[in-house]
């Protein structure tokens, strides 16, 4: 039976592969999700990648994959039809930010069938990470379905937080801020999934 | 809905340690506890697929997708293979992304400062899709050898960067090419951190019956995701 091909690290220079934008080239995905005709809550999350001394990761790439407003995933595995390809890809910036416009998913069937919180999944790429970490991203203004979420009764109760973005409302609409701590005190919880 | 399957975990036999304490870089930025390990459901069963609408007609072909106004320098090589899951069963209609230094080490990217020339004709970044048995080709130059600043006299062996996703999210892999015999690989912090019984999956393989005469070198580079493995989930 072949086995796993090992991972690598993303290293510091995968923007003109991955989001080559700024290279003048079309890249297959950006920072937005959805467009004007999707239904459902338009959203901002933002926040930044930050090391174990506290500095900002200016070279990550953050990935989101995530249902549309009715919980429904664009992939044959669903089947129901999604209203958008759920995706994005974007790089951190000079101080470390991301930022990725979107529209909030509704609830989707967890691994026990039951119906999950809203979520983001999130991978996390960089320089110095040689396998990618995966992540959720929660909603803070959803303090009952979280509390029930399958997924995080699964990590201990004083870590759960670094994975619950924190909802400001803006006059630009509502802004979810979310900041990746790879290490450190606040290190976010990532999964083996 | 209701998942009926669920994939392969992360063999991490097979993969490096998120802290390599000779790849400088990952000691402040590796996770240092210990990994939740997550149920698959639909999120994890899920997603994104990109198909040929994703990719262009020179894409797959570096030595012409950046020409401006002559041929890229360097050695021109053909790198193909097949990815796979764990089965051995074709991963078919797939984005593969790749991006790499040009011949002479020197990556296009604006922070790359190393003093080696840039090409005006190679923009060292492509995209292909699959075909349905899981094959993938890409003609590109033989990416050259780099300095990096992690430790003294510190050169990355010459590699190409490879970005798959598989059929869904879990299945998500960035890794690197590396070619046979290259010298750099027993110094390299990066291919060591990789437990030595599945470094040599990384490297590829010249073939002669993949070289085409006049023309270009050929490498293999077989590529294996994680799988699904056929384990229903009870009913509540």
């Amino acid at each position: 039976m072949p086995e796993q091909t090992p991972s690598q690290t993303v290293g510091p220079y995968f923007a003109y592969g991955l989001v080559p934008e700024s290279y003048g080239r079309p890249g297959i995905a950006g920072g937005r999700i959805g467009d004007e005709r999707s239904p459902g809550e338009r959203i901002v999350v933002t926040g930044r990648v930050i090391d174990g001394a506290g500095n900002p990761v200016i070279d990550s790439l953050v990935e989101v994959w995530q249902a549309d407003a009715e919980g429904r995933y664009d992939h044959p595995a669903d089947g129901r039809g999604a209203d958008f390809h759920g995706f994005a890809r974007v790089g951190t910036d000079g101080s470390g930010a991301f930022r990725i416009e979107t529209i909030k998913p509704g609830q989707v069937a967890g691994a026990d069938a039951r119906p999950q919180a809203p979520h983001l999944n999130v991978t996390v790429f960089a320089r110095g990470l040689p396998d990618h970490a995966y992540t959720r991203i929660y909603f803070g203004d959803e303090a009952e379905a979280n509390a029930a979420d399958m997924v995080l009764n699964l990590v201990e109760p004083a870590r759960r937080g670094t994975l619950v973005a924190r909802r400001e409302d803006t006059a630009g609409g509502p802004v979810y801020r979310f900041d990746i701590h790879l290490q450190g005190d606040a290190e976010t919880v990532f999964f083996d999934a | 809905m209701k998942p009926n399957t669920e994939y392969t975990r992360r063999d991490w036999s097979s993969h490096p340690p998120y802290i390599v304490p000779d790849y400088k870089s990952t000691l402040l930025r590796g996770p240092t506890k210990p990994l939740v390990p997550l149920p698959h459901g639909l999120s994890e069963l899920t997603g994104p697929v990109f198909g040929h609408d994703s990719v262009g007609p020179l894409d797959h072909d570096l030595t012409r997708n950046g020409v401006r106004n002559g041929e890229p320098l360097g050695e021109r090589i053909i790198v193909t293979g097949r990815v796979m899951d764990e089965a051995g069963r074709p991963v078919p209609h797939s984005l593969i992304e790749v991006w790499q230094a040009n011949a002479a080490g020197r990556y296009i990217h604006r922070w790359d400062q190393h003093d080696a020339p840039l090409d005006p004709n190679f923009f060292g970044g492509g995209r292909t899709v699959t075909d349905a048995e899981g094959r993938y080709r890409f003609v590109t130059i033989k990416p050259g050898a780099y300095p990096w600043g992690n430790h003294h006299n510190a050169w990355r062996p010459n590699h190409i960067h490879f970005s798959l996703f598989g059929p869904s999210f879990v299945t998500r892999l960035v890794t690197q090419m590396y070619f046979p015999g290259d010298p750099l690989l027993a110094f390299d912090p990066i291919y060591q951190g990789i437990p030595e019984k599945s470094r040599e999956r990384l490297v590829s393989r010249f073939s002669l019956d993949v070289t085409e005469p006049m023309q270009a070198l050929g490498y293999e580079f077989d590529i294996v995701l994680r799988g699904p493995r056929a384990t229903p989930t009870h009913e509540d």
